[in-house]
């Protein structure tokens, strides 16, 4: 069934891209994450503009982490201290990340930085998390503990709050920075940087993984959302049609996926996560080097009369 | 009292020569509706050559270009290059004001209907159609064969918005004639203007003009304007449908 796109002015197939919203709302379930990295880029892969597709994303991944939020805050897995911290940064980051999309959609550079950064952040992550669930299945293979660090130099800055929920006493200077970091990749990218947040939580921030999930999904929501006004005000490209197919397929799928995650394990989970983020990112590499088949684009900038 | 006589015998010389031919044309629909199913549709142009007591007898065999042409629009088109090893936008020029759809018809090769010359002043053809360019400050189309003009028209032929067809153009009788206008998924709203060109043995003779309007209704179409217009509402309804699917889907789903 063709249904035609009112914003990203195409028309696509419905079933096609509940479909992908499924596949991909598997995957996130599957991995706990938001699973933005893989849908902005099926998106563009199959003929919206990466505008369109970011700032669509945005509300999807809102939705989706809405009702992941929702089932934290019942099992009182959310730090709601920290989590008003890291928002603080968020929202500034989601504003300047926003701003920055415009500026560079009005270079007609916008489609290049998205390119680039999927390529520098997907491939970076996607190695690191691929060799450290290497190493974790070789240690557990070996039967030895992993070792535990408890301190690091972020343990040392100033401005140290207490979070009691997570059980955590910690500067909230690195946390507004980590909240900023993501908000600003996450207007950009069109993802919910939960694939990065998480670990960055869990390695840097120490913040244990009873509370870890659920506090990184309150701030992929309020950015998400804040982005998705944001788009909506600034550049108009926000597919409320699109975003609600996906949004139906990746909410059902998510659901799936979660079921087939208890099944797997940990160290497993993460060597596959690694490997799938890894994979998109060496995607957009090739496309980058790789001669275009057409050297010429055009962009129409508003019909007028 | 000259002035008025002068007035009445222009008039009549003038309306001599244009009245030597008459061309009457209609379109199958002037009001095209694009709903959300919509997959393109092709409108048909029929009319007739009329001929009257003051055309030459030797004149038979008459050629017809129909140009039609969609709302107005700037557009840019941008070069990649390889910088660094990866393809980057580099150069790039602006359109201005140039036809979003632009479909040019005939019933033999431009070439047999007029010289190039004419051809050149009618814009008859893609190659000769204006299509004006901001180049460093200085508006004014460049040669048909400029690496940007080309890649323009290439790109918007590849997506069925520009055409050009030297058989489209059938005369049922040596008068009679009709034409199909393909209008493809996803072209622009707006007004289209048709004009249709009428040659003799390689002389332009005259000319006459209609149009259509194609426009968007239903959801999609609200959707669109709502989002345009009210950025801000549209935002807050886009946000406020995720909070709700995501709150459905923790109802339906959940658990415990």
């Amino acid at each position: 069934m063709q249904l035609y796109l009112p914003i990203a002015d195409l028309p696509v197939n419905v079933f096609l891209v509940l479909a992908m919203g499924a596949a991909v709302g598997f995957v996130s379930g599957m991995f706990g994450i938001g699973g933005g990295f893989l849908m902005t880029p099926l998106l563009i892969f199959i003929g919206i503009t990466p505008a369109v597709a970011v700032a669509s994303v945005a509300s999807h991944i809102a939705a989706s982490s809405f009702s992941g939020a929702l089932s934290y805050w019942r099992r009182r897995a959310i730090d709601p201290a920290l989590a008003s911290v890291l928002l603080c940064g968020g929202v500034t980051g989601t504003t300047l990340g926003v701003w920055t999309f415009t500026q560079l959609r009005a270079l007609g550079q916008l489609d290049l930085m998205i390119a680039l950064s999927y390529v520098v952040l997907l491939t970076t992550v996607g190695s690191l998390m691929f060799s450290e669930g290497l190493r974790a299945l070789m240690r557990t293979r070996r039967g030895a503990l992993p070792a535990r660090r408890t301190h690091n130099w972020i343990h040392g800055l100033p401005l140290k709050m207490r979070f009691k929920r997570s059980k955590i006493y910690l500067s909230v200077i690195p946390v507004v920075i980590v909240g900023t970091v993501i908000g600003f990749i996450g207007a950009i990218m069109g993802i919910g940087g939960g694939f990065i947040l998480v670990p960055i939580m869990i390695y840097l921030l120490r913040v244990p993984t009873s509370t870890v999930i659920g506090t990184s999904m309150v701030l992929t929501l309020v950015t998400m959302l804040f982005a998705t006004m944001l788009h909506a005000v600034t550049n108009h490209l926000v597919d409320a049609v699109l975003a609600l197919i996906l949004m139906v397929g990746g909410v059902s799928g998510a659901q799936f996926g979660a079921r087939a995650g208890q099944k797997i394990r940990g160290e497993q989970l993460r060597l596959l996560l690694g490997l799938l983020i890894l994979s998109v990112g060496v995607r957009f590499a090739i496309e980058l080097v790789i001669q275009p088949a057409d050297l010429f684009t055009i962009r129409e900038l508003g019909v007028s009369g | 009292m000259r002035r008025t006589l002068l007035a009445i015998v222009l008039v009549l010389l003038l309306g001599g020569v244009a009245r030597a031919e008459r061309l009457i044309v209609s379109v199958s629909n002037h009001r095209v509706t694009v709903t959300p199913n919509y997959s393109g549709e092709e409108l048909v142009l029929f009319g007739s050559v009329e001929k009257d007591t003051t055309t030459p007898a030797d004149r038979t065999a008459y050629d017809l270009v129909v140009t039609v042409m969609g709302p107005r629009a700037d557009m840019v088109t941008r070069r990649k290059e390889r910088t660094f090893g990866i393809w980057i936008n580099t150069d790039y020029r602006q359109f201005l004001q140039v036809p979003s759809y632009l479909a040019l018809f005939a019933n033999r090769p431009f070439d047999a209907i007029t010289s190039p010359e004419i051809a050149r002043r009618q814009q008859i053809g893609l190659n000769n159609v204006l299509l004006t360019q901001r180049v460093s400050g200085d508006f004014a189309d460049v040669v048909p064969n400029d690496a940007f003009r080309s890649a323009f028209i290439r790109l918007r032929t590849q997506r069925g918005l520009y055409r050009e067809d030297a058989s489209a153009v059938t005369f049922l009788t040596p008068t009679l004639f009709r034409t199909g206008i393909p209008l493809p998924a996803e072209v622009p709203i707006g007004t289209y203007e048709i004009e249709i060109k009428l040659f003799a043995n390689g002389a332009f003779i005259g000319k006459t003009e209609t149009a259509f309007e194609i426009v968007k209704v239903g959801f999609e179409q609200f959707v669109a304007t709502t989002a345009r217009q009210n950025g801000l509402i549209y935002g807050l309804a886009t946000a406020a449908m995720a909070l709700m699917t995501g709150w459905m889907a923790s109802i339906v789903f959940r658990k415990d």
